[in-house]
């Protein structure tokens, strides 16, 4: 048993002893380490947790084996919880061509994860399948992208969770009140002085992954010159509108990758920057006068593409709508895989945007992404992508050669064959 | 020699240290079937962790590295104890579903491999 050093109600430490079962008493006593090892006082109360483990490519057996362990002691959860992305379209995992024995196995995690209560919405932007934050409300997010998001565009607030840690919390409805959880750990140290113009949602994540780069796991607080928004207003508590909500998510995932941020401001647009100061009195100073060293950092010298993807994190409606804008009456040569979550997926087939996609030869993928996926079982060996994120990870952790840039350009290397 | 630290998961063991002054990764780090370590250039490359007191700062990598320390456990070669300066979430989440003793905000540099180490509670003896 551990020692009690943090402050708990006596509802938290009956669970802690047991008074919930077995397995909510093991998420307790995960919960309460984590809040020594952080010098947390107490515990909050969290709306909901997104869960990060869901591919069995990263899981394995152990994995598997732990969450089918957990569930025979009778973990439930007992607020809102969805998933990350899993290893395939749950559905359309055969026309992938992703093996049989890896699809049993994907299933069999996600089925343990639906019997402890947890939505099968394996998304990395749950924000846009219907579970949107409210403004200062505690969350137990894993995914980066999410995370970053959720904290920044949206004003909530959550650390970045292990998978482990997000299912516990999960299952208690807490977590420790540490890091982002705090007032005092959000203002930001760096300030991002942006001198050039963004023009493109891919130079949101060129920006972005110069940025995290350079602040690692520090926040940013960007202000800019040129602010393609300008005009653009929303509530806070309310998702911006398109393409900014599309910009925003691409530049903290790769702020998420590149660097570990979780959180960022931008001066006059994000709600916690509009409501007061953000920014630290000493925060230092890096000015971004051009993006030209991020694309060259992200594309290898490739040229034939195997697979074009769009969609890390997982697309918009929008994006789904300009694909299938771009691809209007033409046929790809490369494969293209456009992902996203099973519930946009819907939407963009009620509009007809699937099958304009699929007219021309690409595929509107669900539940999933290509850095969790058995992608190299599939004989791909490039990509081109207009995610920095996407392009950070795919050489490292799917071995793919990979070219970065525009969607337009990433469509047109789908239809031509060519990069240019 | 009585060193005291802080259990982050209460238990007894006892064994023999490895003992590394670098960070541990757990995921690609070790290998979860036979508990070597497998990270190229590291410190305990080569050096197998079943069993004996592992002692080293903190963790590092991927969250995932916690299913690892699980994978290690089941598979019968995971350490008897882990003892840190700085006890992290992944090896702290990972130490707590694996059921391994752990104790942290310790010297670890007075704990080198080959010395004979028994852990109680926050408590650790040294031969």
């Amino acid at each position: 048993m551990i020692k009690k050093e943090v402050d708990l109600t006596p509802e938290e430490r009956a669970m802690l002893q047991g008074s919930s079962g077995e397995a909510a008493s093991k998420a307790m006593e995960i919960i309460m380490a984590l809040a020594r090892v952080y010098g947390a006082r107490k515990l909050v109360p969290v709306a909901s947790a997104q869960i990060a483990g869901v591919s069995y490519m990263n899981l394995g057996d152990a994995g598997l084996e732990f969450l089918l362990e957990w569930a025979d002691a009778g973990a439930q959860v007992c607020i809102p919880a969805m998933l990350n992305p899993a290893g395939m379209d749950l559905t359309a995992w055969q026309s992938l061509g992703i093996p049989r024995s890896f699809a049993h196995k994907q299933r069999m995690v996600v089925e343990v994860y639906t019997a402890m209560g947890i939505q099968p919405t394996c998304s990395c932007t749950p924000y846009l399948a219907g579970h949107v934050p409210e403004f200062r409300q505690h969350l137990a997010w894993s995914e980066s992208s999410a995370v970053s998001f959720a904290n920044s565009v949206l004003g909530a607030r959550t650390n970045r969770e292990g998978g482990p840690s997000a299912l516990a919390s999960a299952m208690v409805g807490r977590t420790a009140e540490y890091g982002l959880h705090l007032d005092d750990c959000r203002l930001a140290h760096h300030k991002i002085d942006v001198r050039c113009s963004i023009s493109s949602l891919s130079d949101y994540g060129a920006l972005g992954y110069l940025v995290g780069q350079r602040v690692s796991n520090g926040i940013p607080y960007f202000c800019f010159r040129d602010a393609p928004w300008t005009g653009t207003t929303w509530g806070v508590g309310e998702l911006p509108p398109e393409p900014l909500i599309s910009g925003l998510k691409l530049l903290g995932a790769a702020m998420a990758a590149s660097g570990a941020v979780a959180l960022y401001h931008v001066d006059g647009l994000t709600p916690e920057a509009r409501m007061g100061d953000m920014l630290a009195s000493d925060a230092k100073i890096m000015r971004i006068d051009d993006l030209s060293k991020g694309y060259s950092a992200l594309n290898s010298p490739v040229n034939n593409i195997d697979l074009v993807s769009i969609g890390c994190p997982h697309a918009s409606l929008d994006e789904i709508r300009w694909v299938g804008e771009l691809l209007d009456g033409k046929q790809i040569t490369s494969d293209l895989w456009v992902t996203t979550s099973r519930n946009t997926r819907e939407e963009a087939e009620s509009q007809g945007l699937v099958e304009c996609i699929e007219a021309a030869g690409g595929q509107v993928v669900a539940d999933t992404c290509l850095v969790v996926s058995p992608v190299k079982m599939l004989g791909y060996h490039s990509l081109a992508t207009n995610s920095a994120k996407m392009a950070f990870y795919a050489p490292s952790h799917v071995g793919l050669q990979v070219r970065f840039g525009s969607l337009e350009q990433c469509i047109q290397e789908a239809t031509t064959g060519k990069w240019e | 020699m009585k060193l005291r630290g802080r259990a982050l998961v209460s238990g007894s063991a006892e064994g023999v240290a490895l003992s590394s002054l670098e960070p541990i990764g757990f995921l690609g780090g070790v290998d979860p079937e036979t508990g070597i370590v497998i990270e190229q250039g590291h410190a305990l490359e080569g050096e197998c962790v079943a069993g004996r007191i592992l002692v080293f700062p903190t963790g590092k990598g991927s969250t995932v590295g916690s299913y690892t320390i699980y994978r290690l456990a089941r598979n019968g070669v995971s350490p008897a104890a882990i003892i840190n300066a700085n006890g992290d979430a992944v090896t702290t989440v990972g130490a707590i579903i694996a059921s391994i003793p752990m104790i942290d905000q310790v010297d670890v540099s007075l704990i080198r491999t080959g010395m004979v180490v028994s852990i109680k509670e926050d408590l650790i003896e040294v031969e």
